[in-house]
């Protein structure tokens, strides 16, 4: 039974409705966690869960895209879909993170941000753009975790770290497989090939040096095989936090610049 | 013979449902407001801007400079780059080699520095004929290397937007681009320099959740269509139609998203003017 897991078959673990969520993660990760709310604006979009938490003396700030556990609570979360109000929490937590000197942690576990009339209404695009923005020019180390499915902007909106770790069957991608292939080869059905396509797995976007580090999954979703996981993350959260502890504020900022400035290689004509 | 070519025009516009696009079909170009069958010399003679009824085509790169870079002072950043294919898709370099041969573009986008009346600015200028505009490898890095020379210049930056968001051939590395984009965009805010975003017809997705969003200034054309979701995306999940005038620019700017909509004859004379209200700042003593 040791057959490689396709990267189809990644995109349905991923998206399992019975896949552990971020809040799963951050109550067991962390020693303490206090939820806090709001954007002081509009609302308290469910869809995003920030807070504080804390590994022994350490502590962090918590980012991160929820989605339901049951029925209920997905419908009360909006399926894990952020509207612009999500965003804006992210950003106001980001920057308080930033004035009390604590390392923020990100979840990323979402369908996308929600494409809805009042979303365009009240500036999805214009929220996306600012929490990257944000995120670029943070004074703080920032890790991002994608936990489960990352499609599009609505993922990378908390994605600008200076490490990203994502799990083992965890996707990440540009858009899902059904819209990317109904969008490219106008055939929604051949989303499968389109999975194998488009370098969504945690292997492929190590490669692509999009994510700094897989975390392994062991086989099974058995609470040890996710102690196991918990375990590798406070593991490596507690490392880079150690590692970056000697750097200054700019040079943070500066480490989270270069790896985003050189995303996408490209061929320079002009040496040719 | 002209109406042949206006009738193959008609079947071409009904079957790509690309409307507005002027790609040089004969010398008739159909309105796709009023339906009127144009003259497309009259059109080009007319800011691209439908003569009978006011609708605005969407514009060349180069007719755009035309419009906004005093004569004779566009230079062209020395940037000569291209995709390596990341997903290694078969059909993908072909297509944009027809792509270049048909548009005489290179890209969805093109960078350099000119003057507006005399004003020395960075500019950008992107293309909806070439892949929809879409943001890959090479329009991210000639973004950012264009806000990089804006800064190590001290030079205003001027981004005419239109795309139909990260481009879909290039996987998640076209995602990456939004990041990589807005990134740079932190250092031209550090620096204290102006940066004016213009939004034209279509701005939607990851160009519209990036740069196109960031401006101090945010222009857009009338009736430009702007958004971060597609129409057809927003009503598949809502499971109702749209009101009349959503993401146009007239109700981005109701909602507060934009900071005027300029006509394109005055899109000059505007970006000149907010040029100028943003020289000579005073520096107070700490
Ligand atoms: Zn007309």
């Amino acid at each position: 039974m040791n057959r490689k897991v396709t990267a189809w078959e990644k995109v349905e673990i991923a998206r399992n409705p019975k896949r552990k969520t971020a809040l799963d993660y951050i109550e067991n990760i962390f020693d303490d966690f206090i939820e806090l709310h709001g954007d002081r604006n509009f609302k308290d979009d469910k869809a995003m869960v920030c807070g504080l938490a804390r590994i022994g003396e350490q502590n962090f700030t918590i980012i991160a895209e929820q989605k339901g556990r049951t029925t209920k609570e997905n419908i009360e979360r909006n399926f894990g879909m952020p509207n612009p109000e999500s965003y804006r929490k992210a950003i106001r937590f980001m920057k308080q993170a930033e004035k009390f000197g604590r390392p923020v942690i990100t979840f990323i576990d979402t369908k996308g941000a929600y494409p809805g009339i009042g979303a365009e209404e009240r500036g999805q695009g214009e929220a996306i753009a600012k929490s990257m923005f944000e995120m670029a020019k943070l004074r703080v180390p920032i890790i991002a975790i994608v936990i489960g499915e990352g499609s599009s902007g609505g993922a990378l909106a908390i994605g600008v770290a200076n490490k990203v770790f994502m799990l083992e069957n965890a996707i990440y991608s540009i858009l899902s497989p059904e819209g990317y292939s109904s969008i490219l080869w106008k055939d929604a059905n051949r989303f499968k090939e389109a999975a194998e396509k488009m370098k969504l797995t945690a292997k492929d976007l190590y490669d692509l040096k999009v994510i700094d580090k897989v975390i392994k999954e062991p086989n099974g979703d058995s609470e040890e095989s996710f102690s196991k996981i918990v375990c590798s993350l406070k593991k490596e959260i507690k490392k880079v936090i150690n590692e970056m502890s000697t750097l200054t504020t700019k040079e943070i900022v500066q480490e989270r610049y270069k790896k985003f400035r050189n995303m996408g290689e490209f061929i320079n004509l002009q040496e040719e | 013979m002209i109406v042949d070519k206006i009738k193959k025009q008609e079947v071409k516009n009904v079957k790509n449902k690309k409307p507005n696009i002027d790609i040089p079909v004969g010398k008739w170009i159909k309105c796709d407001n009023c339906k009127e069958i144009l003259y497309k010399e009259a059109v080009r003679d007319n800011l691209s801007i439908c003569p009978n009824c006011g609708h605005y085509f969407r514009m060349h790169i180069g007719k755009r400079l035309n419009l906004i870079i005093d004569d004779g002072t566009y230079k062209r950043f020395d940037i000569n780059i291209d995709t390596p294919n990341p997903l290694q898709l078969e059909d993908y370099p072909r297509k944009l080699k027809s792509l270049r041969e048909k548009t005489g573009l290179e890209e969805a986008v093109s960078c350099g520095i000119g003057n507006i009346n005399g004003e020395k600015v960075v500019i950008c200028i992107m293309d909806s004929a070439f892949l929809m505009g879409s943001m890959g490898i090479v329009v991210g890095e000639k973004i950012t290397y264009s806000i990089e020379q804006a800064v190590q210049k001290r030079l205003p930056l001027i981004i005419f937007s239109t795309s139909g968001g990260a481009r879909m051939q290039e996987g998640i590395i076209s995602l990456m681009q939004m990041a990589k984009t807005t990134a740079a965009l932190t250092k031209l805010h550090e620096a204290g320099l102006l940066y004016i975003s213009v939004l034209t017809d279509p701005t939607y997705g990851g160009v519209t959740a990036s740069f196109a969003s960031l401006g101090d200034i945010i222009l857009a054309e009338p009736k430009a269509m702007i958004g971060f979701a597609g129409q057809r995306v927003i009503e598949q999940t809502i499971g109702e139609s749209l009101p009349e005038g959503f993401q146009t620019a007239e109700f981005l700017l109701e909602h507060g998203f934009i900071d005027k909509i300029v006509e394109r004859k005055d899109l000059k004379e505007t970006i000149y003017k907010l040029i100028k209200f943003h020289k000579g700042g005073l520096t107070y003593s700490e």
